[in-house]
């Protein structure tokens, strides 16, 4: 399971760190955070409480530890503490157990001081940016840890250049990624917003029974992408006893492909063709920015609708914009545009075939926690020479 | 000449809010002598003896003792959809008049519009369209989260058609699956969806974080899940019901929402429905209400309405009907 992952991830880089006096060594995570309000059973959480000899600050008392710790620790740059754009506060607790934190602020008030204890930037929601003048005024940096999947945001070359590494977190998005692939799916076929809209407008006086949707159970899904994420909606989509196909840069082996029942479509174009539904799981390159425009989408059923859970950049959205008005497919549901949030006159948001939802596929209290981990993991690795887990090198 | 030789059946009416889908009419036509509500009243004389059959589209036409008496040779009614609490079983039984509704072939749409609304509620989809589309929109918050569904534990209470294919989709999604039915399934038929049984109710709620009602309504069903229920479920939990209305008790789920009793509810049906245009759940944000349509696709509906011809074919000629319910 991708919990178990995150937390032998911290456990494994203890083992092999032989630096008992490190903090990270502590109680696991979940367990430390405050306000945690995952819903997860007990009976789940009570199987990650470590043992007697964990923490090995316990029989100091708790202002010598934290002191000592907190010189001990790394510095680890963040954009702010809360508000807009800041780490949560459950997060910046998690990451106080093995970072000395630094707010964006803070650093720009004491560059000279600051600037040589960053050893690492903890990157959110694309914040802080990541520009060529910030890694020039931080000579000790060695890692940009990102929480997320996708790096598009990150001049991967630049940052390499001065001898930096990137990492992401590729397990902790997976499952909530996939699940807003399968809610968006079935929202915009059963017309879930509308509907919901009807129900509650003080102008209904009564439900049309000819208003109707179409089926999910034993359409066609074409799956463009099949990484992890993919995977897991193929995992998900095959219990609806949909027909699955999928392109990919490689196929991938037959007893996945079985496990599943996905049909490999080494042409784009023949998934286009077959399929009801159409969802994109790739993450955002050079080469494949609007891979999806006009030829495509006029390859696609008129009866189909396009999903996109990777990046806003893939779609042609002016094609999208034109296919939509003309009919030229069903409908389309978007977790990701370009840019977000879309300019408030763009002509996406007038459309009634379209469901937007603004980029909330990690969205959720556990993958929050669970991406904040993975970056600790793989942070702390590079910062302790250990192999890295998830590090992203540029093309 | 050629309308005689075919049974004459009952409808409400073709088209408008309620009535028989126009692209259905061309199917039927092929079968049945339809006559109309309006038609059969402006000539009750004649018509009420040829009337073999009702097709019942959606509830209508509504039948009482008084068209009872003026239909001598009415056969049977078919129903489309599964649920039939909105008849009277024991009249029509007691002239003899034979029930059919269209059971199966809404299992899986019904069992997809239930994870539809689990995903979307716990997900806070409406909620998030909403911002991604407000003129008022300059950003996305960061804080701004829902609930996970994958490796959370769905509480299933009726596991009989619809809810088992919840159950078979909900695996998928690593869900840890409970559920409570009037009687045990058998063990494979547990296993290949890894869901465990509770026996009792109280045992299913206060272990759920996602509680979704599939049951059919009886007497036994009725408000099922009244103020009692809602308490032992947990104050993060989610009530889904695909079901019927009068399944919860609306009063009660009310208050539990308003106090945080549990965290939302998302209901496909409600009591009455539409719900009247002040009723507090119209206005709650943790509440997502659609317009009862799980069994509202193209295809689904479609099939109802062959399913229907069957059993209005069969009963008038005397064979087996698919699809008979019996007192």
């Amino acid at each position: 399971m991708l919990r178990s992952k995150a937390f032998n991830l911290l456990k494994s880089i203890h083992l092999m760190s032989g630096q008992p006096k490190l903090a990270y060594k502590g109680i696991h995570p979940v367990i430390a955070s405050h306000g945690h309000h995952s819903h997860r059973s007990v009976g789940y959480r009570q199987r990650y409480k470590t043992g007697a000899g964990s923490a090995g600050g316990r029989t100091l008392s708790a202002a010598l530890t934290k002191a000592m710790s907190e010189k001990e620790l790394p510095g680890l740059l963040i954009l702010d503490i809360g508000g807009t754009y800041g780490v949560q506060e459950n997060i910046v607790a998690l990451l106080k157990k093995h970072f000395c934190l630094i707010t964006m602020k803070e650093f720009l008030e004491n560059k000279k001081e600051m600037s040589k204890k960053i050893q690492s930037v903890f990157v959110s929601e694309c914040r802080p940016t990541v520009d060529q003048e910030l890694l020039e005024s931080l000579p000790n940096l060695k890692v940009i840890g990102n929480s997320g999947v996708g790096v598009d945001h990150l001049n991967l070359k630049m940052i390499s250049n001065f001898g930096v590494k990137v990492t992401n977190t590729p397990h902790a998005v997976a499952d909530s990624t996939a699940d807003i692939g399968m809610a968006l799916m079935l929202a915009s076929a059963r017309r879930l917003v509308e509907g919901s809209q009807i129900a509650i407008s003080p102008h209904t006086k009564y439900f049309a029974v000819d208003w109707l949707g179409v089926e999910v159970t034993r359409a066609t899904l074409g799956i463009i992408g099949m990484g992890r994420i993919g995977y897991k909606v193929a995992q998900r989509a095959r219990a609806f006893e949909m027909k699955i196909l999928y392109h990919n840069r490689k196929q991938r082996r037959k007893e996945e492909e079985q496990a599943v029942g996905a049909h490999y479509c080494e042409k784009m174009e023949d998934l286009l063709q077959q399929s009801d539904f159409v969802m994109l799981v790739v993450n955002l390159t050079p080469e494949n920015h609007k891979m999806i425009g006009k030829k495509e989408l006029g390859l696609m059923k008129p009866t189909a609708t396009l999903i996109n859970i990777g990046r806003g950049a893939l779609i042609d959205q002016d094609a999208l914009v034109e296919a939509l008005q003309n009919n030229v497919i069903r409908a389309a549901a978007l977790d990701v545009t370009y840019p977000e949030p879309l300019p408030r006159d763009h002509p996406l948001l007038k459309l009634n075939n379209i469901i937007i939802t603004p980029h909330i596929g990690t969205a959720t209290v556990q993958a929050i926690q669970m991406m904040a981990e993975e970056a600790i993991a793989n942070m702390l690795a590079v910062l302790n020479g250990q192999p890295i887990p998830s590090e992203v090198f540029p093309k | 000449m050629e309308d005689q030789k075919l049974p004459c059946v009952l409808i409400d009416c073709i088209g408008e809010k309620h009535g028989v889908y126009e692209e259905h009419v061309e199917f039927l036509k092929e079968h049945f002598c339809l006559i109309t509500m309006k038609e059969y009243i402006e000539n009750k004389k004649i018509l009420g003896k040829k009337i073999r059959a009702i097709y019942m589209w959606y509830h209508k036409p509504v039948i009482n003792e008084e068209l009872l008496q003026s239909l001598p040779n009415l056969k049977i009614v078919a129903s489309s959809g599964v649920g039939i609490d909105h008849l009277d079983l024991n009249l029509l039984s007691r002239y003899g008049v034979k029930v059919s509704n269209t059971p199966f072939i809404v299992s899986t749409d019904t069992a997809d519009l239930g994870m539809a609304l689990m995903l979307a509620s716990s997900r806070r989809l409406v909620e998030g369209y909403q911002m991604a589309v407000s003129p008022d929109t300059e950003y996305f918050p960061a804080n701004w989260l829902g609930d996970e569904v994958s490796g959370a534990t769905l509480g299933i209470i009726g596991m009989g058609t619809i809810g088992y294919k919840v159950a078979e989709r909900a695996k998928a999604f690593e869900m840890k699956i409970l559920y409570h039915n009037r009687k045990q399934r058998n063990k494979e038929e547990e296993n290949a969806v890894g869901a465990i049984y509770c026996k009792k109710i109280d045992d299913l709620l206060r272990q759920s974080d996602f509680v979704m009602l599939a049951v059919n309504l009886t007497p036994q069903t009725h408000k099922l899940i009244g103020k009692r229920e809602l308490q032992l479920m947990k104050p993060t939990a989610t009530l889904i019901n695909i079901s019927r209305g009068l399944v919860v008790e609306q009063d009660d789920l009310v208050e539990a929402l308003q106090n945080k009793v549990i965290k939302a509810a998302a209901l496909d049906v409600t009591y009455p429905e539409p719900l009247p245009r002040d009723h507090p759940l119209l206005k709650m944000e943790n509440v997502l209400i659609t317009p009862h349509i799980g069994s509202a696709t193209k295809k689904t509906r479609h099939l109802m309405m062959e399913n229907m011809t069957e059993s209005i074919q069969a009963a008038l000629t005397s064979l087996p009907i698919p699809h008979e319910v019996l007192l």
